[in-house]
C-alpha cells in the first residue's frame, strides 16, 4: 500500500488545463501544449517545495493544521512576496463550479454592501489570552475534574462492552489499561508474562471513589427531590458531564428500580422525573448507553403503556408522560436500533400486539398508539391508518354508547385527538387533494369527518409555511459574508463568538405541531445558528437553528399537522417530503422566537443553545398538565 | 553578568576559525557545508583557504597532481586559479580579476548559468577521465575554494558520468538480488546500501536528463526503501528535472556529504567481491564517491541494531566522530556563605545549575572538594562571577531543595497544567523561570507575553527622572526603584515581526530571550520590560534559543542550519556551529555550560564544544526532525524527542544510544528530567504527558560493557516497563514541561477547542 501511495506522490502534478486557464487569466492565449506540460511540472515542483517549507512552520508553530500564514512564511523564505487576502474565516474558501464539461474551483468574492457593513455592530473584541491552572495529576492519579478529559472515551466504552473477551499477550495488557492505571489501579507488572496467551476478561473496577459516591447521591436526590432548580442543575450535569460512565450502571438501576416501584404506587411526578433522567442520559454525548438498554427500555415502555400511572386517572395528566416517554422511546429506537438488537421492530411488535387486544384499556391503548406514532410517518402509514376504522368504531361506542364510566370517556377522547393529530399530517401527504367529507367517512369510518377537517387545516398550514419558509431560506442559505458559521462541535464556544446579524421577517413566527420534540442527538451534520433581530421592534428576537444533513436541499415544502392555536413559540418544520421514505426528517428549521419579556425562553435543540430557563417548579408541573407542552418543560433543564 | 573579560571572545574567535573546518567527522566535506550554509562569507572562505594550505601533506600532493593534470590539458587559467586559491607559490595576482568563464574551475561560483554549464561539462570530462578518487578531490577542493555560494553545477557534476540509463534498473536489481541471496547475517548490513544507492542513482538519472528512466526507476524501487526515509523520498519524487536540482536543499545535503554506513569487514569483502566479479563499475563508482563505508571488525550487526541507528539524512555518525573526550561532569559549585541561615549547612551548591540533586548529595556527603574526573576545569570557559543576588538565589534554591520530594516509580510527581486559553492556535513557545515564578509565552502574532504565576505582580522600574528622586542609600532601594503603578499580572513585549518560535529566561530572571521567524534573537529586560538587544545573524527563521545555565552565553539555531553561540554583550556570535545538513530545530546548553546540543531536521543530534567549536558527538537514530532535547541533571545523559514520537536516550561520555522510549503517537515537543534525574517527563502533540523511569533506563545499560566497546547498541524493547504514567489533557498539546525546585511538574499548552 505504501508503494501505491508513493507512486501516486511521484506522479501528481497540475493538469495542463490549469496552466492554460491561468495563462488566459493573465492575458496569454494560445499556450502550446509542450509549454503547458513544462510549466505544469515546474509549477508543481515549486508548489511542493513551498508546501514542504510550510510544513516546517506548522511544526514549529506546534499545530496540526497548516495555515495560510505558514504558506506566507514559506514564500518569504524563498524571497517571494506572500499572497495577500487569504485570511478567510472559513477554512477552505473555495467554491466548486462545473459546466461545459469543465470543473473548477474558484475563490468566491461577493459584492458586499457597504451600508450593511457600516450598520452591523462591531463584533466583540476576541478574548485575550489567559492562563488557567489545574491538576493534571496528583501523585500519579488523574483527578476527574472538568478540565481533564473523561476517563474513558465513548469508543473505549464501546470496545469494552462489545469485546469482553480479548487475547492478552504479555506486555500488551498495560497498553490497554493505561487509562485504568492512571486511575489508580495497581499496575499489573509482568503478571501476564509467564501465562502466555490467555483469554481474559479485562478487569473492570466497580468501585466508586468517595467523590463519585457523593456525586451520585446528590444527583439522584436532586433528580427526584422537590426543588426544581436543583433538579434542573442535576439533569444538566447528567446531560453534559463527561466522566459519568463509571456511574452509569448505578443510574440505570436507579431508574429501572424507581419506575418499578413508582408505577405500583402510581406516583406520577416521580415517574416524570425518572423519564427526564433517561432523557438527560441519552443527551450525554460521552456515554455509551447500549450496555444498559435492557434496563432502560422496559422502564420507558412501562411509562408508555402502563394501565395506571397516577392516583386519579380522571384528573391527572398522565397522557403527557406517555407522550414524553413515547418520544424517548422513538429517540432510542433511532439511536440504538441495529440489525443485531432490532429494537425498533421488537418495540413495534409489542405495541401493536397490545393495541390489537380488545381487552386493552384506553390508557394502554393511548400509550401504544403514541409509541407507534412517534416512530414516524412510515409506521403511522402502515400500522395505524389501516386500523382507523376499527378504532373509530370503538371510540364511537364509548362516546355515543349509553353507560360508560367517565374514565373510559376521557380515555377515548384522548385516543381520538391523538389519532387525529398524528394521522392528519400523514394523510395530507399521501391522499390526493380534494378532501371529501363523505369519502373520508367511507374510508375511515367514525373518525372520517374529523380527520377531513384536520387534514384540510394541515394543508393550508403547509402552504402557508412553504411560502414563508421559502422566503426565509433565501436569506439563510445565501452565504453572506456576514454570516458566521459555527460548527456543531463548537457549541461551547459559540457563546464567545459573536453571532452576526441577519434580518428575517418578523412575521415568521409560527406555531408548533410538536413543541420541542426531544430530537435525536444532533447528527454530525453541520448546524447553523443564526441570531436575528427584527429591524424595528427591538423586543422580539429570533433564533434560527438550521441543521442540515448531507443530502438535503435547503428548500422544504411540507406541513406539520397544525394543531390548535397556541401562543406561537416554536416552529418546527420537518422536511421529509411525501416522496421520502426515510423516517427521519432530512432537514429542519426551527425558529424560536423569544418573547420580549424574556422571562422564559424555549430550547429547541438538545444542547445547541444553552438557554437558561426560569420556570418555577410550579410552572413546570403545570406545564406538564397542559397536554401540548410536556416537551417544553422536560427540556427546560438544559 | 557582564563581568567576563573582554579578551575571551576574541581569542576564541580566532580558534573558531582555525578549528571549524575539522569540526565534524566528515572530513573535507565539512568545508563544503560551511560554504553552503555560512552566511558570513569572509570567515568561512578564509577557513577554506587555511585548510587547503595548512592541510595534511597528502592534500597538497593531490593538489599538485591536479595541477599537473590541468597543465597537461592546457587549462592554464584553471591552473592559475587553483593555485591562487590553494595558496601555493607562483601566485599571479593579475589573474585575480579575470572572470573564469570557460575555465571550468570552481572560481566560476555564482557566475551565470551558461558559464556554469560549460564549467561543469568541462569538469565532468575531468571527472570521467580521472580516477574516482581524484575526481572527488577535485570537486571538493574546487568547491572549497569557491565562494560562499556553492556552484551547483560543480557540485552536481559528479553525477555526470554517463552510464547506460536503462541499465540502471538492471544494476540495482542485480545488487538487490545479490543482497537478498547472501547469508542472513550479512543481509541486514548490506541492505543499508539500498537507500543511498537508490538516491544517488536516481539523482544521476535526473541530472543527465533521463527523466522517464528516472521516474521508472523511482517507481520501481522506492517501495523497497525503509519507511523512515519516506519524507526524503517525497522530496526526491518531486524532483524530476535537472533544473530543480539547483537550490534543492535535500539534494545538496546528499551531494555535499557522504552517506555514512557502518559495515563489518566480512560483509564489505563480500560486497566488494561481488561487484568486482560482475564488473559492476557503476555501483562501485557510486560507492566510492558518495558513500563512506565505516568498516569495523567483528560480528555483523543485526537488523534491529542497524535500524536503531539509521534514519538520519546522511547515514550514521562515524565511529571516530564520537571518540572525542567530553567533559560531561558538573562544575564544582562555588562556596557560598549562608549569612542568613543559622544552621550552617555547608554551602555547597552547584552554581546556576538548578537541576541536580544527586551530584550535590555526593559532594555534600563527602565534603571533599575533589574534582570530578569527568568535569571540565572550572576555567575552561570563562563564566560570569556570581553577584550577591545570585548568591541569594542559590540559598533560596538550597532551601527549596531540602524540601524536595524524592521521586521514583512509586512516588510519581503531581502535575499542574497551565492551559493557555483563547490562544487561537497561536501559542508557539513557552518557558518557565527556574524558580517557577514566571511564565513566558511566544505567540504567532509576534508578541511575547510574560505572566507572573505567584501573587507577586510584575512591575517596571521607574523612569530615569523618577529614579533620580529616590534615596539611593536606603536599604530597600531595590524595592523603591519599582513603579507600583505598572504592577500587573502579565506584560506584553512587542518587537518581533514574525512568530516567536523560541523563548528562554536567563537564570537570574533579569532577562528573557526570544527568537523569531524574522531572523532575530531579542534580549528583553524583565526589569523595564523593554527590548535591550536584537541579535542579527541568522537571516532566516530562528527556531530555538536557550540561555546557558550560568547566564551570559546563549545559543540559537535556525533555518540557516547553523547554531550560533552568543554572549549577551556581543552583537556578533562568538561561535558558529555548522555541520547540520538541515534546519537546527532545537538547542540546549549542557548543565556545565561547556557544551551545546543541537537537534536538527536532518534527524541527527550534535554536541558541540563551546571552547573550540568542535562537534564532539553525532547521534543518529531518530526518524524525524528533532524537536526536544534534555540533559540529565548530572550531565551524563541526553534525551531527545522527535516527530516520530520516540524518545531516545544517549550516553554522552561513551557516545552511545542507550534507550528508546516508545509510546507517544505524535511529535514530542518537550522533555524534562526531574531535579534528581529519576523521572523523565515527555510532553507531546498527542495531548499527553508521559512519565518514564529514567533511573531504570540508565541502570539497565550501564552494566553492559560490550556495547561500550563496540559502539553497537542492542536495545531491548522495554518502553512499557519504563512508562510510569500517561496523563491525557483535554485537547491541549503539551508544549513545555518544567520541574519546580521541589519536583512538582508543570506542564503547559494551548487549549484547542
Amino acid at each position: 500500500m505504501a508503494e501505491e501511495r508513493r507512486q501516486k506522490q511521484c506522479s501528481v502534478s497540475l493538469p495542463t488545463e490549469s496552466m492554460k486557464a491561468m495563462a488566459e487569466s493573465v492575458g496569454v492565449g494560445q499556450l502550446q501544449e509542450e509549454s503547458c506540460a513544462a510549466l505544469s511540472e515546474e509549477v508543481s515542483y515549486r508548489i511542493k517545495e513551498i508546501a514542504q517549507d510550510a510544513l516546517k512552520f506548522m511544526r514549529h508553530g506546534k499545530r496540526r493544521k497548516l495555515t495560510t500564514n505558514d504558506i506566507d512564511n514559506a514564500l518569504k523564505l524563498k524571497n517571494v512576496e506572500p499572497l495577500y487576502g487569504f485570511q478567510s474565516q472559513e477554512f477552505i474558501p473555495f467554491r466548486f463550479a462545473s459546466g461545459g464539461g469543465r470543473e473548477l474551483y474558484f475563490y468566491e468574492e461577493k459584492e458586499v454592501d457597504l451600508s450593511d457593513i457600516i450598520n452591523t455592530p462591531l463584533p466583540r473584541v476576541p478574548l485575550d489570552v489567559s492562563l488557567k491552572a489545574h491538576w493534571l495529576s496528583i501523585e500519579g492519579v488523574q483527578p476527574s475534574i472538568p478540565e481533564n478529559p473523561p476517563p474513558a472515551p465513548k469508543e473505549q466504552q464501546k470496545v469494552e462492552s462489545t469485546e469482553p473477551l480479548k487475547v492478552v499477550k504479555p506486555g500488551q495488557e498495560e497498553e490497554g489499561t493505561i487509562q485504568g492505571k492512571s486511575q489508580g489501579a495497581t499496575p499489573a507488572d509482568g503478571k501476564g508474562k509467564d501465562k502466555g496467551l490467555i483469554r481474559l476478561k479485562p478487569r473492570s473496577t466497580h468501585e466508586l471513589s468517595v467523590e463519585q459516591q457523593l456525586y451520585y447521591k446528590e444527583i439522584t436526590e436532586a433528580c427526584v427531590g422537590s426543588c426544581e432548580a436543583k433538579r434542573a442543575e442535576a439533569l444538566q450535569s447528567i446531560a453534559t458531564d463527561p466522566g459519568l460512565y463509571q456511574m452509569l450502571p448505578r443510574f440505570s438501576t436507579f431508574i429501572s428500580e424507581g419506575v418499578r416501584v413508582n408505577v405500583v404506587q402510581n406516583n406520577l411526578a416521580l415517574l416524570i422525573y425518572l423519564m427526564r433522567m433517561v432523557k438527560a442520559l441519552m443527551d450525554n454525548p460521552t456515554l455509551y448507553l447500549e450496555k444498559y438498554l435492557h434496563e432502560l427500555i422496559p422502564a420507558v415502555v412501562t411509562c408508555i403503556v402502563s394501565k395506571q400511572l397516577c392516583l386519579r386517572p380522571d384528573v391527572d395528566n398522565h397522557w403527557a408522560l406517555r407522550d414524553f416517554a413515547a418520544r424517548l422511546m422513538a429517540q432510542s429506537c433511532k439511536t440504538f436500533s441495529t440489525t443485531t438488537n432490532n429494537i425498533q421492530s421488537r418495540i413495534t411488535k409489542t405495541f401493536t400486539k397490545s393495541w390489537l387486544d380488545d381487552k386493552t384499556q384506553w390508557t394502554t391503548r393511548y400509550g401504544c398508539i403514541a409509541g407507534l406514532a412517534e416512530l414516524g410517518p412510515d409506521v403511522i402509514k402502515t400500522l395505524i391508518l389501516p386500523r382507523l376504522t376499527v378504532e373509530g368504531a370503538r371510540i364511537k361506542a364509548v362516546m355515543e354508547g349509553p353507560v360508560v364510566s367517565n374514565i373510559d370517556k376521557i380515555g377515548a377522547d384522548h385516543v381520538q385527538s391523538l389519532l387525529l393529530k398524528h394521522c392528519a399530517s400523514v394523510i395530507a401527504k399521501i391522499r390526493p387533494q380534494p378532501d371529501n367529507m363523505e369519502q373520508y367517512r367511507t374510508d375511515y369510518g367514525y373518525l372520517g369527518p374529523m380527520l377531513c377537517s384536520h387534514v384540510m387545516k394541515a394543508r393550508t398550514q403547509a402552504a402557508l409555511q412553504a411560502q414563508q419558509v421559502n422566503r426565509t431560506t433565501l436569506t439563510i442559505t445565501q452565504p453572506r459574508p456576514t454570516l458566521t458559521v459555527s460548527q456543531s462541535g463548537l457549541s461551547g464556544s459559540a457563546g464567545s463568538r459573536t453571532p452576526s446579524i441577519i434580518k428575517v421577517p418578523s412575521s415568521l413566527t409560527l406555531m408548533t405541531p410538536r413543541p420541542g420534540t426531544p430530537s435525536q442527538p444532533s447528527p454530525p451534520a453541520t448546524k447553523y445558528i443564526v441570531m436575528a433581530t427584527s429591524a424595528g421592534a427591538s423586543s422580539t428576537q429570533q433564533v434560527i437553528t438550521l441543521s442540515s444533513s448531507q443530502s438535503a436541499s435547503p428548500v422544504t415544502s411540507t406541513v406539520p399537522s397544525a394543531t390548535s392555536t397556541l401562543q406561537p413559540l416554536v416552529k418546527l418544520e420537518s422536511g421529509s417530503g411525501p416522496g421520502l421514505t426515510s423516517s427521519r426528517p432530512m432537514q429542519k428549521y426551527i425558529v424560536v422566537s423569544l418573547p420580549s419579556s424574556a422571562s422564559s425562553s424555549l430550547e429547541t435543540k438538545s444542547s445547541v443553545l444553552p438557554t437558561s430557563i426560569s420556570t418555577t417548579p410550579l410552572e413546570a408541573a403545570m406545564k406538564l398538565d397542559r397536554s401540548e407542552s410536556p416537551g417544553a418543560s422536560t427540556q427546560s433543564p438544559h | 553578568m557582564a563581568a567576563v573579560q573582554g579578551g575571551l571572545a576574541d581569542t576564541n574567535e580566532e580558534k573558531d576559525i582555525k578549528t571549524e573546518p575539522s569540526s565534524d567527522g566528515f572530513g573535507n566535506n565539512n568545508a563544503n557545508d560551511g560554504r553552503v550554509l555560512s552566511t558570513s562569507p569572509g570567515s568561512s572562505a578564509s577557513a577554506g583557504i587555511n585548510k587547503s594550505a595548512t592541510g595534511a601533506p597528502e592534500d597538497q600532493q593531490t593538489l599538485l597532481a591536479v595541477l599537473q593534470f590541468l597543465r597537461k590539458n592546457k587549462l592554464t587559467e584553471s591552473v592559475e586559479i587553483l593555485r591562487r586559491e590553494a595558496g601555493l607559490p607562483e601566485d599571479s595576482p593579475e589573474l585575480k580579476g579575470s572572470d573564469s568563464s570557460g575555465a571550468g574551475s570552481g572560481g566560476a561560483a555564482g557566475s551565470g548559468d551558461k558559464e556554469g554549464g560549460d564549467a561543469s561539462s568541462l569538469l565532468s570530462r575531468v571527472t570521467i577521465s580521472s580516477s574516482a578518487n581524484l575526481a572527488t578531490t577535485v570537486t571538493s577542493s574546487v568547491t572549497a575554494a569557491g565562494e560562499d555560494q556553492p556552484d551547483v553545477n560543480v557540485v552536481l557534476s559528479a553525477y555526470n558520468q554517463q552510464g547506460d540509463p536503462p541499465l540502471y534498473q538492471v544494476y540495482y536489481s542485480g545488487l538487490k538480488k545479490f543482497i537478498e541471496s547472501v547469508l542472513d547475517c550479512h543481509r541486514a548490513e548490506l541492505s543499508q546500501l539500498f537507500y543511498p544507492l537508490f538516491v544517488h542513482m536516481y539523482l544521476e538519472l535526473v541530472y543527465n536528463n533521463h527523466e522517464s528512466e528516472a521516474k521508472a526507476f523511482f517507481e520501481k524501487f522506492s517501495g523497497d526503501q525503509e519507511c523512515y526515509y519516506e519524507d526524503d523520498l517525497r522530496v526526491l519524487s518531486s524532483l524530476s528535472k535537472r533544473e530543480h536540482m539547483r537550490g534543492n536543499e535535500t539534494l545538496m545535503d546528499f551531494r555535499t556529504s557522504k552517506f555514512v554506513l557502518r559495515i563489518s569487514r566480512d560483509s564489505y569483502q563480500l560486497l566488494k567481491r561481488h561487484l568486482q566479479e560482475r564488473q559492476n563499475n557503476q555501483i562501485w563508482n557510486i560507492i566510492q564517491e558518495h558513500l563512506y563505508i565505516d568498516i569495523f571488525d567483528g560480528m555483523p550487526r543485526s537488523k534491529g541494531q542497524i535500524d536503531a541507528m539509521s534514519g538520519s539524512l546522511a547515514g550514521e555518525g562515524k565511529r571516530e566522530a564520537n571518540k572525542a573526550k567530553v567533559y560531561y561532569g558538573l562544575l564544582k559549585e562555588p562556596e557560598i556563605e549562608l549569612p542568613l541561615d543559622d544552621e550552617d549547612e555547608e554551602a555547597e551548591n552547584e552554581e546556576g545549575k538548578p537541576k541536580k540533586k544527586k551530584p550535590k548529595k555526593d559532594s555534600m556527603g563527602s565534603k571533599s572538594k575533589k574534582q570530578d574526573p569527568n568535569a571540565p576545569s572550572q576555567t575552561r570557559i570563562p563564566l560570569p562571577e556570581l553577584k550577591d543576588s545570585d548568591k541569594l538565589d542559590k540559598i533560596m534554591y538550597m532551601k527549596e531543595a531540602t524540601k524536595r520530594i524524592r521521586l521514583g516509580p512509586d512516588n510519581l510527581p503531581s502535575i499542574c497544567f497551565y492551559s493557555f486559553l483563547n490562544a487561537y492556535q497561536g501559542l508557539t513557545a513557552v518557558d518557565f523561570t527556574d524558580d517557577s515564578s514566571l511564565i513566558a509565552g511566544g505567540f504567532a502574532d509576534s508578541t511575547v507575553r510574560v505572566w507572573s504565576v505567584t501573587p507577586k505582580k510584575l512591575r517596571k522600574v521607574k523612569s530615569a527622572a523618577d529614579l533620580n528622586l529616590i534615596d539611593k542609600e536606603s536599604d530597600d532601594v531595590l524595592e523603591r526603584i519599582m513603579d507600583e503603578k505598572t504592577a500587573s499580572e502579565s506584560k506584553i513585549l512587542y518587537g518581533h515581526s514574525g512568530p516567536v518560535y523560541g523563548i528562554s529566561f536567563s537564570p537570574d530572571r533579569n532577562y528573557l530571550l526570544s527568537s523569531s521567524e524574522d531572523g532575530t534573537v531579542r534580549l528583553w529586560s524583565l526589569q523595564t520590560f523593554t527590548c535591550l538587544v536584537g541579535y542579527k545573524g541568522h537571516n532566516y527563521p530562528v527556531w530555538d534559543t536557550h540561555f546557558s545555565p550560568h547566564g551570559y552565553y546563549f545559543v540559537s539555531g535556525g533555518h540557516d542550519r547553523v547554531a550560533r553561540l552568543w554572549a549577551t554583550d556581543h552583537y556578533q556570535p562568538l561561535r558558529m556551529f555548522s555541520g547540520h545538513l538541515a534546519d537546527v530545530t532545537c538547542t540546549r546548553f549542557h548543565p556545565n555550560s561547556n557544551y551545546v546540543a543541537t537537534g536538527s531536521s536532518d534527524r541527527t543530534i550534535r554536541l558541540w564544544d563551546v571552547l573550540n567549536g568542535n562537534c564532539v558527538r553525532i547521534f543518529t537514530g531518530h526518524k524525524g526532525p528533532i524537536h526536544a532535547l534534555a540533559f540529565s541533571p548530572n550531565g551524563k545523559f541526553l534525551a531527545s524527542g522527535a516527530t516520530d514520537g520516540r524518545v531516545l536516550l544517549w550516553d554522552i561520555g561513551h557516545g552511545l544510544m542507550i534507550g528508546e522510549l516508545k509510546g507517544h503517537t505524535d511529535t514530542i515537543y518537550s522533555l524534562r528530567f526531574s531535579r534528581d534525574g529519576e523521572i523523565l517527563a515527555s510532553g507531546s502533540m498527542d495531548n499527553t504527558v508521559r512519565l518514564w523511569d529514567a533511573m531504570k533506563a540508565f541502570d539497565d545499560l550501564e552494566t553492559d560493557d560490550f556495547t561500550a566497546a563496540t559502539g553497537h547498541v542492542h536495545l531491548q524493547d522495554n518502553s512499557q516497563e519504563l512508562l510510569l504514567g500517561t496523563y491525557m489533557s483535554k485537547s491541549t498539546p503539551v508544549i513545555h514541561l518544567h520541574f519546580t525546585r521541589r519536583n512538582l511538574l508543570l506542564a503547559t499548552g494551548a487549549y484547542n477547542p
